[in-house]
């Protein structure tokens, strides 16, 4: 028997990894969602959940949350991508750096230091726990959502804007029709990088003193109460969101990309 | 984070302890023992100490040494003398954890220690489901002088009936009064209270009492733990606080007042624990102790341990904080050693090396040395701990002190005999260290070491910096609840402590719904106005002599 390397031996790893760590765990979410502390199969996990003002309540406040910041990252981001992308600095590359260098730096040290300076603008931070989460959320998907729109405005042709400009239209018709429709599969990447994370990331709330439970944290209390029957069932409710946000978000940037040619 | 990784590492729990089986399941007569120890996060004297923090009193228990020094780490010192002094040799391998839940939790998922110290009412719930294995008579014989535990243990913790272990029950379902007497060695313990800084209180008396949580005078100025045993512990102290106050309770009427878990209370607790929450800073978990010393909090909840270290962190700062046990009731809690049947698994060797194991900890210049690391108090009482904490707190010295201070003149006579079991088991502090009614009594004038001094003694005291959170008076002590495991409660609790953390869809304001809705809706439509602006917007009027394909 000869051992021939095969390229299909190079994804062996992944695919480990994928079972041990991804689909392992789906199962058991799914074995724990569906069952109660007796093991018999149950849905009233589910029931529990929709029917249940304070679940429901989360569930806006998360959303609250996570469109909040993701429309604030977006409206710095965008300018600012935009600036860095289409200037002729020859040092854009190093601005670029400062905007993702913060990223290399761990989070939870970065909220610390948010934390301090908040504190020196509004004095006592726990007055405005909303403001302060959002901020901070801000301060931390910046990055993710800067990153994906400057290389969909990189890789914008030159000359499309110039054919636009050629034909008549003025900068605001070009930004508008041109450059804004170009650049939607980096916005719809840049808004799933943060509207996602942000309904989750509970250790920002916790840290700027938003006593108030997220999707996250509400995962987290379960768990550590020992009831994984519930907390797997949020985190399934959550896998749905986001498989119906994914989807959405899909479908609308795939049709974008067909419509390329029919903009010009 | 660490909540939501333990899904993940259901797997890599159970692959990790596939070796480990194998390297346990050997017979008793191998030569050397693996004992798996898992504690709380810097909870043992990692060794290391820098030269000016040797605590330069008698240690009998090292010949020929200066004082109690900790070099090398705990563990290490351990394994060295046990490997010196057994005919087999023993390997440590120390874990820690973060939570109770986190290390039940553990257990749960298939984690095997041998020696575990978590708070009593997870030692509790082990030993309801049988998971523990009792210390060996061999470990409470006095008369071996190896036996530190049983030797040095204080009488309240852990002696004859009367002792805090033996003096409450808990239901298991083999037991009705079971305790945790010979299934559990405490290894620290403390109280509950509030650290707090003296100067920005409006009255030193509102941190007398757990309404602290409710005073509108210290609006997001004070903190609470964020920890469902805690918070309502602190709830039922605001619920039953005249009930507590009012009359003479004896100690099994106050243990059933802070142990009711009835639906009715818990529906109370409920709402007070959410008036708590929009009063307070926020519920941290460790925080706390950083915007204390920072300032950012006029008083947080905090356990006796922690207060001790941030006085001692604010100190150096330049501020001073003290700490209040409010005057209804405190939780006395505890920290225990217990051996797991799941690790030892009838081996005699591990018993015999894991009650070794709690003996060292408990050999009273060890027990100093994790006193000094970690600024907790041992469960150890005996002469060098009582020296220690002379050495510590002791406001009267001989003149070649160099921290001598002369103007003192005011002195507190300490009365710790309850915990040391002597009656001589006194320290004399500096008065100005503790907050009593001095002007009620008239102190005695006394000679000691040549100075004179106003003594004054046997006043209540609630109130005090680093001594008295280290060691509560006796009259504190006797209002001390242990606060049992929630048992069948639990679940409900928890849904309690879920819905006050929750946003209630019923407490939004109209206005705040109708201001997302609109938000809401301006996505949706200047999504949809982009998504059809061809159609909807931008008329494609064809230029003179062009047609519209």
């Amino acid at each position: 028997m000869s051992l021939r390397f095969n390229r299909k031996y190079l994804c062996i790893p992944y695919a480990v990894f994928l079972a041990l760590f991804v689909i392992a765990p789906l199962i058991v979410i799914f074995y724990y969602a569906f069952t109660n502390g007796e093991g018999n199969i149950t849905l009233s996990n589910f029931i529990g959940f929709f029917a249940s003002t304070n679940t429901l309540g989360t569930l806006l406040y998360s959303f609250s949350l996570s469109i909040v910041t993701t429309l604030v990252c977006l409206l710095i981001a965008y300018p600012t991508a935009y600036i860095l992308a289409r200037s002729n600095f020859k040092k854009k590359y190093v601005l670029l750096m400062l905007f993702v260098m913060p990223m290399w730096i761990n989070f939870t040290l970065r909220i610390t230091a948010l934390k301090e300076i908040l504190s020196l603008i509004e004095g006592n931070i726990s007055l405005y726990p909303f403001l302060n989460s959002v901020i901070g959320m801000t301060y931390d998907f910046l990055p993710f959502m800067i990153l994906p729109l400057y290389t969909s405005l990189l890789k914008l042709d030159n000359s499309l804007l110039e054919a636009a400009s050629d034909l008549g239209a003025n900068k605001f018709t070009v930004f508008l029709r041109v450059t804004l429709p170009l650049s939607v599969p980096g916005i719809i990447s840049g808004i799933t990088m943060v509207l996602l994370p942000a309904m989750t990331n509970y250790v920002v709330l916790d840290m700027l003193y938003n006593s108030t439970y997220i999707m996250g944290s509400l995962i987290g209390g379960y768990f550590s109460a020992y009831d994984w029957h519930n907390g797997s069932m949020i985190s399934l409710v959550l896998l749905v969101i986001i498989f119906i946000v994914t989807l959405v978000t899909n479908r609308f940037s795939d049709k974008d990309a067909n419509q390329r040619g029919s903009i010009l | 984070m660490k909540k939501l990784k333990s899904v993940v590492s259901i797997l890599s729990a159970l692959a990790l302890s596939l070796p480990v089986l194998a390297v346990t399941g050997c017979a008793n007569s191998e030569k050397s023992v693996v004992l798996r120890v898992c504690s709380w996060e810097e909870y043992i004297d990692l060794g290391g100490w820098e030269e000016d923090d040797l605590i330069d009193i008698d240690n009998p228990f090292i010949e020929g040494s200066p004082g109690i020094f900790g070099e090398n780490s705990m563990v290490d010192d351990f394994t060295e003398w046990f490997n010196s002094t057994h005919d087999y040799k023993v390997k440590v391998e120390y874990s820690t954890f973060g939570t109770n839940e986190d290390l039940y939790n553990r257990l749960s998922l298939g984690d095997e220690y041998d020696l575990v110290c978590p708070s009593d009412y997870l030692l509790m719930k082990l030993i309801a489901e049988d998971k523990h294995v009792e210390y060996s008579d061999a470990f409470w014989d006095t008369e071996n002088k190896d036996n530190h535990y049983a030797r040095f243990v204080s009488p309240y913790i852990d002696g004859n009936d009367g002792s805090k272990f033996n003096s409450f029950n808990f239901a298991t379902s083999q037991n009705q009064n079971e305790n945790l007497h010979k299934k559990a060695a405490c290894f620290m313990w403390g109280t509950l209270g509030f650290a707090y800084n003296p100067e920005k209180l409006v009255n030193t008396e509102d941190v007398a009492t757990w309404k602290m949580l409710l005073n509108e005078n210290y609006l997001r100025q004070v903190t609470v733990k964020d920890n469902v045993r805690d918070a309502y512990f602190a709830t039922l102290g605001i619920i039953k606080s005249d009930e507590l106050k009012g009359g003479e309770l004896d100690s099994a009427a106050m243990s059933r007042l802070m142990n009711d878990t009835s639906p009715e209370i818990i529906e109370k607790a409920q709402d007070v624990l959410k008036d708590v929450k929009n009063n307070v800073y926020s519920f941290e978990t460790d925080s706390g102790k950083a915007d204390m010393v920072t300032g950012k909090v006029i008083a947080n909840e905090q356990w006796s341990g922690d207060a001790v270290l941030i006085m001692d962190e604010a100190e150096d700062e330049g501020a001073e904080l003290w700490y209040s046990i409010p005057e209804e009731c405190t939780n006395i809690w505890f920290d225990g050693w217990m051996m797991l049947k799941d690790g030892i698994n009838g081996n005699a060797r591990k018993q015999e090396a894991a009650e070794a194991f709690v003996n060292f900890l408990s050999r009273p210049d060890n027990a100093v040395r994790n006193m000094y690391y970690i600024g907790y108090t041992s469960a150890i009482a005996g002469d060098t701990v009582l020296e220690y904490m002379d050495w510590n707190y002791g406001a009267v010295f001989d003149g070649e002190d160099e921290e001598f201070d002369e103007t003192l003149t005011d002195i507190y006579e300490y009365d710790l005999s309850y915990f040391f079991g002597d009656a001589d088991a006194v320290l004399y502090i500096d008065a100005r260290l503790l907050d009593c009614d001095y002007a009620s009594v008239t102190p005695i004038t006394e000679e000691i070491e040549g100075n004179t001094y106003n003594v004054y003694s046997g006043l209540a005291v609630n109130r005090g910096r680093q001594a008295f959170a280290q060691y509560p008076p006796e009259n504190v002590a006797e209002r001390g609840v242990v606060m049992l495991d929630f048992g069948e409660r639990l679940s409900d609790i928890n849904r309690m402590w879920i819905n006050v953390r929750c946003l209630d869809v019923k407490d939004v304001a109209p206005v705040t719904v109708i201001v997302v809705a609109v938000i809401i809706a301006l996505i949706a439509a200047a999504v949809i106005v982009y998504k059809f602006r061809y159609k909807l917007l931008i008329r494609h009027k064809p230029k003179k002599g062009y047609k519209k394909v």
